[in-house]
Parts: C-alpha cells; structure tokens; sequence
C-alpha cells in the first residue's frame, strides 16, 4: 500500500470487506457469525419461512450462554428457556451449524469462547447479536452487534449493509498504579467522557497502556466499547496477540500460522492516518472504580463520594443522577466505602476469565466472605471453569465461602435462575448497571474482579489495595516486590 | 415491512436520557421465540407495579397518551443491549416514530428494518417539541418523502436519514431481497478472498 494515503487499522479492515459500495451504504462480508440462543430464533424461523439457506454454514458458529441456568444447566426448570435452548439445537441441525452445546467442553459465553478457541481472528470482520460483540476487537478484529433482522441478513447473505462509522483513537497513557484494573480504566473512560460519547465511531485504543495489557485485559477494555456508544474498540495486534493465538483450536497451524502473523502485523494504523476524533486519557491518578448510578459512565474513585446531582450544570444530566440516585437508594455525599453489598457477582463476559478469576482468588485467599454476603464466581466457559480448577483457585474460592458455578451469562443479566432481589445491592464485574437490568430493584455497582472479591470479604465497598497491602507486607519477605496489577 | 411514507399521530414524551433497551424491553420477555406480542411488555418495570398493577406516576399510562404514535425522547435513546425485541415492542405497542436529539448505533439500525422511523432532530428543536407537547392531544405530522416534521400550527423541522435507507422504507423492501440482487459481486468476493487471504475461512 506505500505510496498511497495512511489509513487507520480500521480503514485497511473495512476496505477489505467492501462487497458493494454504493453513495451512502456499504455492503460488507463477514467472516465470523456468532450465534446465541436469545437473538437468533427469529432470524431462523424467517430464513425458513422464506426457504432461504444459510449461505456460509462453516463461518458460523453458535453456543448456549444467556439463560444457561449456572447451578446444573442441564435442568432448565423454565419452559419458556428450555424452549429456546432446544429450538437453537434444532436451527443448528437444521441448518448445519457447529454448535457448542451445554454438553460440549468448548461451552461458554459466547465472546469467551470465540477468542478461546481460535475462531477470533486479527483482521477479521465479526458479528453477532449481542452488544458486547467489541470484545473481539481486542484482537485487531472488526467486531459488532447486530439486531436479529441482520442476524437473518447475515445468515442468508454473508454480508451487512452499514455505513461507514467515524474513527475515533484514544490513546491511553500514563502508568497504572497497583490494583489498577482494565476495568477501572474503561470505567474511568467512559466516567470522563460520557456515555454518547462513542456513538457513530470505530475506538481503536492506542497508547502504552494498550500495549502492555494482556490479551484478557485488552478484551475487557473492548468489550465495554459498547457503554460508550462506540460500534466497535480495536487494539492493533502485536506479539501478545500472536502468543496467544498460537496453538488454538480454529487458529491457523504451522507455516500457515507465520504466514498470517506476516498479514496481521499490517493491520496497523499506517503512521499519519487521520482520526475523525482524538482523546488522550492518562490513567496515572486513576483509582479502582465504583458505579454509582444506573448507567455504566457514573463511576467514582474508590476514595470518593457520591455525587450531588445539583454538581452537573445540565439540567437533563443533572435530573438523570437524581433518578439514578432514587434508584439506587444512595444519598449524595455518601463515602463509596461505607456502601454495603448483599451480593457479589464475578462473571460475564467483561470479566470471567481466567486472570479475572487468579487476580480476585489473590484477594479471596486465606479470607471468609462476609456474613450477609451472598458471592457467587460464574466462570466464563468450560475451559476456563476447568482451568481455574486445576490451579486450585475453586478451593479459595470455595473455602471463603463463594458459590462456584457452571459458565453462562448469569446475573450480567439474570434471564437465567440468578439474579439480585429488590433494592439489594450488587458488587457485579459485568458491563450494565442499567436499572433493573440484575433483577427487578436490583442495585448494581460496577467494579472490577479484585474490588469485587474485596467487597465479599469486607461486605462493603473497600479499597482492594489495602487488603493487598496487608498481604504485601505478610509475604513481603517470600516475594521480593510488590504488586502485579 | 410496512412501507412508511407519512405518517400523523399523537406525541407521547418520555422525558429521559440513555433510556436504555433493558428498560423497553426487559429480559424476561427475551426468551419468546417468535416476534410478535412484545408491545404489552414495552417498558414493563416502568409501566407496571412489581404486582402487576398498571403505575399511574408512569407517562404512557396516562389516559392523555392512549393511542400515542409518535414517541418524543432524549439523548442515547435506545442505547445498551442490541435486543431487536425493543424494536418490535415500541412497534407492538403502536409507535411509528420515535424523535429524540440522538439514537445509539445499533438501536437505530433496527429500527429501518421494522419500518419503525427514528428521526433526529437538533437539541433546540426536541426541547420546543418538549414545550410544545405539554399541551394535551398534540400531533404531529412525518413525512418521510419531504423529511420534515410538523404539528400544523408553526413548528417545522427538516431531518437527515440516509437515502438508501429511506428508499427501502418508502418502498417497504426486505434488505435480504436487496443483497440478493448482488449475488454476482459477493461470489466474486469469496472468490477473490479465498484465493488470497487462506487463513480467513476456517
């Protein structure tokens, strides 16, 4: 491409999806079709009824997650669940789709199991019907939710009709400090600039921060795209990504593999392409995050307070944290860490997986959760339940007195058995704390897998670094230095 | 699809921002497996009491708003889970147009394929449309040909929609037959793809 302008990552993976262009729409091909059980049956039963096929059947691929019951998913007591766990079993048969079935050791959320099994691909254009589709973006990956009418367009077609979004970069700076999560730093993202604020824009994230995130971090950074409005978060792949891809199930094999780790390394914003928008965000003060309000952008640091509504100059904002604030029973000036939990919930697709679970078995070990407190860990997949196992992190998790459960989507939002009663407050590691969205009066709190399992111990909010400081200084002497957030 | 051309009705106001999908249509009402019948649970947790009893405090109970069309919303409306179900709910329900100052991404992009209209108007012309629906039986008139709105006694605003998209709700055309008319270009494509980028198609 030298010789022609610089284009952003984002450029070089649209224009090498473009089927059709006409003035304003774009026709593009997907690569990747992600399939659950709660947006799909529609799009089937249209395809049906209209003796259509499904065009690429091997670019499909589906799995039960949403209304998985976590306690044994093989008694879904509700009729109307078992309907729609059957009726996907029965479009995938039909249909000739692979399907991750709550039998299959390859079951799990759906955005888990895709960048787990190899299916999630740099330079990939992915979609499926669910939001949280950004998560695979993590990988240099094209991804985004789609309505379950383009569920069924893309079934019979390949393709989607979209218009070209805008670009946006934010470049994330800074140093984290210890306790510092992925988590927090979408939160405070989102807190600083509003939750609109993506709307109509591609987000490639950027930055040293971006760089020096795991893979697993950088799926959650992706993965809440979507709370800022964004239609898809991108990180360029690197080695990280290429580390791990290698070796996974769908991934390319042997000199195939370097081949395309030769094409993926292109996927990069060419030097001097041009952004619709820029931000910078520097996460040096940045503390572990707490929601306060009913929608993911109303978050504070650990150490404050909740807000006055009569603080925001808007008079629609400022009516909005009023509303937030009847609904969350919360006065303003209250500290965050005086706020208790009656539940705790680590799971979903934003964080379930495995380093999700390590780093919050590091608060858990050797504590007892609270009394009052009901903790639940809803690993993220099979594969990641069994692995959690095998390093023991069940027995920590078990022996402070979580609930250790099968995957699904769980209490992120509780169409399955789980879920908050009225006006009980959860410490949640999920994406939405939109009203009633764990449950009819359910009062979410977002925060991070290590503020979460702090919040079990402490049965309260607390700041996770002063339980690892105590840890720090007790096995200080066995471990030489500190922290590794 | 319904084509839509023009369309007059009553204003109903839902006086909120980031009204979120969740609240159109919550969860428990995701698990039918056709697509009809979702109206009666449109904004079910505000609509109704945990008995089950209608909430007079909530807006589209009152007897003012029976038969409302045309929904008048805030910023983000629509933001959060891409369930189309929230689409077929305000549709189910009876809306055949929703005007808010902006509409998050996926939400809108539903809205086309169920001949719901969004229409986005400036900031300025939502709060007058604010002012002005304070008044009891306000209507207003769409037409989606002329992409203007009016309510006959002064207010007029022109809004932007895409023209491929307002062609296909004019006509009321199935985008699927629409893509199928480029069978010969997406063939190509696999064909070309496949030849150079092996790693594509697992």
């Amino acid at each position: 491409m030298s010789g022609h302008r610089p284009r952003t990552m984002f450029e070089k993976i649209w224009d090498q999806h473009l089927v059709v262009e006409t003035d304003t729409q774009c026709l593009l091909y997907i690569d990747l079709h992600l399939v659950h059980e709660v947006t799909s049956p529609q799009a089937f039963e249209n395809l049906r009824l209209s003796g259509r096929r499904v065009r690429r059947p091997e670019l499909t691929f589906a799995t039960m997650d949403h209304n998985v019951p976590t306690d044994n998913p093989f008694d879904v007591r509700d009729p109307i669940a078992r309907t729609q766990i059957q009726t996907l079993a029965d479009n995938c048969r039909t249909f000739g789709i692979e399907l991750a079935d709550l039998e299959s050791p390859d079951q799990g959320i759906v955005h888990i199991i895709g960048p787990e099994l190899g299916l999630t691909l740099p330079g990939k254009t992915i979609v499926c019907g669910d939001s949280h589709t950004s998560t695979h973006g993590a990988f240099g990956a094209l991804a985004f939710g789609i309505g379950t009418s383009e569920v069924e367009h893309v079934l019979a077609t390949q393709c989607l009709w979209q218009t070209r979004p805008k670009t946006l970069k934010v470049e994330i700076t800074g140093t984290r400090r210890p306790g510092v999560t992925a988590k927090d730093v979408i939160l405070g993202l989102i807190a600083r600039y509003g939750v609109g604020f993506g709307t109509g824009y591609v987000m490639e994230y950027a930055g040293e921060v971006v760089r020096g995130m795991t893979m697993e971090e950088r799926m959650t950074l992706c993965n809440m795209s979507i709370e800022a409005g964004a239609r898809a978060g991108l990180v360029a792949p690197d080695e990280t990504t290429f580390e791990y891809l290698r070796g996974r199930r769908f991934a390319p094999k042997g000199a195939d593999f370097e081949r395309c780790v030769a094409e993926w390394r292109a996927i990069v914003s060419d030097e001097g392409a041009v952004y619709d928008k820029m931000v910078v965000f520097d996460v040096t003060d940045l503390e572990p995050q707490v929601t306060w309000g009913t929608n993911p952008g109303m978050s504070v640091n650990v150490s404050g307070t909740v807000p006055d509504p009569a603080s925001f100059d808007n008079p629609v904002q400022r009516r909005a944290a009023e509303q937030a604030l009847a609904y969350m029973g919360l006065e303003p000036g209250t500290k965050i860490t005086e706020i208790p939990v009656q539940h705790v919930f680590i799971g979903s697709c934003t964080n379930a997986r495995i380093e999700d679970l390590r780093q919050a078995a590091r608060v858990v070990r050797g504590r007892r959760v609270a009394p009052g407190v009901r903790a639940l860990v809803v690993p993220g997949s099979k594969r990641v339940k069994e692995q959690a196992e095998r390093e023991g992190l069940r027995d920590i998790f078990v022996a402070a007195g979580f609930e250790w459960r099968e995957p699904g989507c769980s209490m992120c939002l509780a169409m399955n058995p789980d879920f908050v009663p009225p006006g009980e407050r959860c410490a949640s590691t999920s994406n939405r704390n939109f009203e009633g969205r764990q449950g009819r009066g359910a009062r979410t709190h977002l925060v991070s897998p290590m503020m979460a399992a702090a919040a079990a111990i402490a049965g309260h909010f607390i700041d996770v670094r002063e339980l690892l400081r105590d840890d720090d200084t007790e096995r200080g002497a066995e471990h030489g230095t500190a922290h590794s957030a | 699809m319904e084509p839509l051309i023009r369309h007059e009705g009553l204003v109903a106001v839902l006086d909120r921002v980031n009204v979120d999908t969740d609240q159109i249509i919550p969860k428990q009402f995701l698990k039918r497996v056709a697509r009809s019948g979702f109206g009666q649970f449109l904004f079910y947790d505000w609509r109704y009491t945990p008995e089950g009893e209608p909430d007079p405090s909530f807006v589209l109970n009152h007897p003012r708003y029976a038969g409302a069309s045309i929904l008048l919303a805030r910023d983000n409306f629509g933001c959060g889970s891409s369930r189309e179900h929230a689409v077929w709910a305000l549709e189910d329900y009876g809306f055949r147009v929703i005007i808010a100052p902006s509409f998050a991404d996926i939400f809108y992009n539903n809205c086309f394929k169920n001949g719901l209209l969004p229409i986005t108007l400036s900031p300025d012309e939502v709060d007058e449309l604010f002012r002005r629906a304070a008044r009891e039986g306000y209507r207003l008139t769409v037409d989606l040909r002329e992409q203007t709105v009016e309510d006959g006694d002064g207010f007029v605003a022109r809004f932007e929609v895409d023209p491929e998209r307002r062609m296909r709700l004019l006509e009321g055309l199935d985008d699927i037959g629409v893509t199928l008319q480029h069978e010969a270009a997406i063939a190509a494509y696999e064909r070309d793809r496949k030849a150079v980028y092996q790693n594509v198609f697992r």
